[in-house]
């Protein structure tokens, strides 16, 4: 019953985004507001039936409701209730149904917050984004229908792969997607402003926050993925340069200069066709990203169900999507204007600069991708691009970007002094001087690069904090006001720069220092490891709700100790998965891994890894530097619609720009 | 000129669009290779670990032979090893050329995950691996008892590929004589 509930508002939301990306265009082009306003009411509606579609695939998942096809293949009555409703998006279907709701929730929320723009822009806006719900929905019902009955019904599921029932499916592919989906508004906004032929203050004002919504999941998302490879993959790695992970992070890369730029273009109205070519290529990453991942066009170590069949309908989505928004752009472009003028030295060359790096790593990553592709297609040969490739690349170009992080938040708008400048940054400098020399005294000049790399850790934290810091110096006669006046966006922005200093931190400890073992190990056996004494105490054999697990007990002695660490290998009916044992400390994380079993004893492998946790702190507090800011006043959504006359004038900004 | 500047992204886009529709049509897995039918590259390769024998072309000659280039750094690797492991109790001879890493890594990682190996060669400069056209790692090549290569298989050999491609090739290599 619930599956064919599904099926029908999922139908129903088919018809409905047609009617969202027909009546808004066409009301906008003829200045009819009832059109316009059906266009509102359509987005609001197709987000209800959405929901309602996603909401009875959920409940067929809940209830193991094997006669609906993809609940039999990807979940069954011994999974827990949570991965049970996790196994909702486990699958292609489910996952491409979550993008669509994604989609349409914010479709549905632009509908309900924008009354603050203009009437025909927020109609432009919600046509957009109805045709790519009109795109992707017809993908889903055409090609990938989750509500397909089973006849006859099985009496048990195939397990969802035991890799995925883990807290960290359960939250990772929701936030990439809140983050890939989000960028969709920003393309939907530059699309609509292309139409127009006009970029407004108002305009950059309502597309920051949308890119801040998308940017803050987006950086958490990869985050999170990034931590259940580590701890759920058994391999001890944090990242892998895949052609998946290279797909959430193309877009995270351009997002956070589209980020950036309009922040250039809502305070000073500059760059704004450039803003435009950047959330019309983020987006259009966010796609080539679900295309990645769903056609099979490169092969990856995350063995997701492919079908070049799928690939092709994607294909074409992007050709359209992309190819209409870029075509429209080289129509309309020229001949908007162009921004207020500003020196080299300033905060708009400052953020022009971060920009090209920023650009320049996308592409990096972009080729590494994709030049398997192209080489082949260009000299018949086949070529694999490994991490050596990134770390000749990727790295000589990362590096002076995040020299040059400090110095953006110090710089002045419109113009400023190169001496000013750097008089401004001298305590970072110190303090990133003394980081350096203490890490030359403790570790020696052969490992001065990893000094110099702690010596950056510490540039970008002590740079980070300096922001706020220099703000309460210059008003600290009343400290306390200062402190109070601060706009939160001040905070956001300190917060997002530490977290990339202390992301940087985790990566140069890891890198520089990690160690690894492998030797076989008895029960009552002891070894020597990285300051640490391991003893094997125990191999015991227990049952898991869904799987028998084998663990081994080891008690550590030494650094951090003494402590117990238990490492689990678990046999799934359908696979076994490696539960590495980790012991979590901010200096550094010791990984044992209990692999085959051999003559007698198990295989051990260790890892030593230095301040590897700081790699997710960082990237977490990236993340909440982002929320932070988006709590700003001056962005809230609802501040605006609280003005009076909200259609009349783009309301004024809530409270004095941050700095 | 800012209008030839504007029409840029489009331009760039018809290109990587154009890419994507030809590379669809392409299966990554696929991969002819020159050495088809020819004499494998003469190579000789240290051994993983100091008190073993290396591996040298000519050690492939007498039986059919499976040639399976790894790393330990290599993802793939890891997903097809349990099947290389089954081949290995099956029977099937298999040799390893560890491809551009040091031998220590490469013999860990053979400790850690099982050595489906008869003998395995280490080829840190990825000299042999020019030679024999490796284009990434795992790529196993099937020679036949004179030393003729008869078969590349670029990416992991799944149980799928071993039933359905190369264990009726080796069958028939076996019968030949």
């Amino acid at each position: 019953m619930a599956a064919e509930v599904g099926q029908f508002a999922l139908i129903l939301a088919f018809v409905l985004a047609i009617v969202q990306a027909a009546a808004p265009l066409w009301g906008a082009a003829r200045g009819e507001p009832v059109l316009m306003a059906l266009g509102r009411a359509a987005a609001t509606l197709q987000a209800g039936f959405v929901i309602l579609a996603f909401g009875c695939l959920a409940a067929s998942y809940v209830a193991c409701d094997f006669s609906v096809a993809l609940v039999a293949q990807h979940s069954n009555t011994q999974q827990p209730l949570a991965y049970r409703f996790a196994a909702t998006w486990g699958s292609h279907e489910g996952s491409m149904l979550l993008w669509v709701l994604i989609l349409a929730i914010y479709g549905g929320a632009v509908a309900r917050f924008g009354g603050t723009l203009r009437e025909t822009l927020q109609a432009r806006v919600l046509g957009v984004q109805g045709l790519i719900g009109v795109a992707f929905l017809g993908f889903l019902i055409f090609t990938s229908n989750p509500f397909l009955r089973l006849s006859p019904v099985p009496l048990e599921g195939t397990e969802l792969n035991p890799l995925l029932q883990d807290p960290g499916l359960v939250s990772h592919p929701p936030l990439l997607y809140l983050g890939y989906v989000g960028f969709s508004v920003a393309f939907a906004f530059a699309v609509a402003a292309l139409i127009e032929g006009r970029v407004d203050a108002a305009w950059a004002r309502w597309v920051r926050p949308w890119v801040l919504a998308a940017w803050v999941p987006l950086t958490a998302g990869i985050t999170l993925g990034s931590l259940w490879a580590y701890y759920e993959l058994g391999w001890g790695g944090w990242w892998f340069w895949d052609p998946v992970e290279n797909a959430s992070l193309m877009p995270w890369l351009l997002g956070t200069a589209l980020l950036h730029s309009s922040l250039v273009l809502e305070r000073r109205g500059a760059l704004v066709s450039w803003t435009i070519l950047l959330a019309i290529l983020t987006f259009s990453l966010s796609l080539v990203g679900t295309f990645l991942v769903r056609s099979g066009i490169l092969t990856s170590v995350h063995s997701f169900a492919v079908d070049p069949q799928r690939g092709i309908y994607i294909l074409g989505i992007i050709a359209v999507t992309t190819g209409a928004a870029l075509g429209l752009y080289a129509w309309r472009a020229p001949s908007l204007r162009t921004g207020a003028l500003f020196s080299p030295l300033s905060r708009e060359g400052g953020i022009t600069l971060n920009n090209l790096f920023l650009v320049t790593l996308t592409a990096t990553v972009f080729l590494g991708t994709f030049s398997p592709v192209f080489i082949e297609i260009l000299k018949g040969d086949k070529i694999s691009v490994g991490p050596p490739y990134y770390a000749r690349t990727f790295a000589p170009l990362a590096v002076p970007l995040l020299v040059l992080v400090v110095f953006g938040p110090m710089l002045n708008w419109k113009r400023d002094a190169a001496a000013a400048v750097f008089r401004r940054v001298r305590i970072p400098a110190a303090i990133a001087g003394g980081v350096l020399l203490t890490g030359l005294v403790t570790v020696g000049w052969r490992n001065s690069v990893a000094a110099a790399g702690l010596g950056l850790a510490g540039w970008l934290v002590a740079g980070a904090l300096a922001i706020p810091g220099r703000r309460w110096w210059a008003g600290r006669a009343e400290l306390r006001r200062s402190i109070r006046t601060t706009p939160t966006a001040v905070f956001g922005l300190a917060l997002a720069h530490a977290g990339l200093g202390l992301l940087t931190l985790g990566i140069v400890g890891v890198s520089a220092w990690h160690s690894d073992k492998v030797l076989t190990m008895h029960p009552g056996e002891s070894t020597a490891f990285a300051g640490r004494t391991l003893t094997l105490q125990s191999i015991v054999l227990a049952d898991g709700p869904n799987y028998q697990a084998r663990q081994a007990h080891f008690d550590i002695t030494g650094r951090g100790g003494p402590y117990s660490l238990v490492a689990e290998r678990r046999a799934y009916a359908s696979s076994q998965t490696t539960e590495a044992a980790i012991h979590v400390s901010p200096l550094g994380n010791l990984y044992v891994s209990g692999g085959d079993e051999a003559d007698g004893g198990i295989v051990v492998r260790l890892w030593d890894h230095p301040l590897i946790v700081w790699i997710w702190i960082g990237g977490f507090t990236m993340a909440l530097g982002g929320l932070v800011s988006l709590c700003d006043r001056r962005l809230r959504l609802g501040v605006a619609a609280r003005a009076p006359a909200p259609r009349l004038a783009p309301a004024p900004a809530a409270q004095a720009p941050a700095e | 000129m800012r209008r030839l500047l504007a029409l840029l992204p489009v331009a760039a886009f018809v290109i990587v669009l154009v890419g994507f529709m030809v590379g669809l049509r392409r299966d990554p897995s696929i991969l002819p290779s020159m050495l088809i039918g020819k004499p494998l590259p003469a190579f000789t390769l240290a051994p993983l670990r100091a008190n073993e024998a290396g591996l040298a072309s000519v050690d492939l000659a007498g039986q059919p032979v499976l040639l399976n280039v790894f790393a330990s750094w290599c993802g793939p690797c890891k997903e097809e090893h349990p099947t290389l492991l089954r081949l290995k109790a099956e029977g099937v001879p298999i040799v390893g050329l560890d491809w551009k890493e040091d031998a220590a890594d490469g013999a860990r990682w053979l400790d850690a995950n099982g050595d489906p190996y008869l003998r395995a060669g280490n080829d840190r400069t990825g000299r042999a691996g020019i030679d024999l056209g490796v284009s990434g790692v795992p790529e196993t090549f099937v020679v036949d008892r004179r030393g003729r290569v008869r078969y590349r298989q670029v990416g992991a050999i799944t149980p799928q590929i071993w039933a359905e491609t190369i264990e009726p090739l080796m069958a028939r290599l076996k019968a030949e004589s």
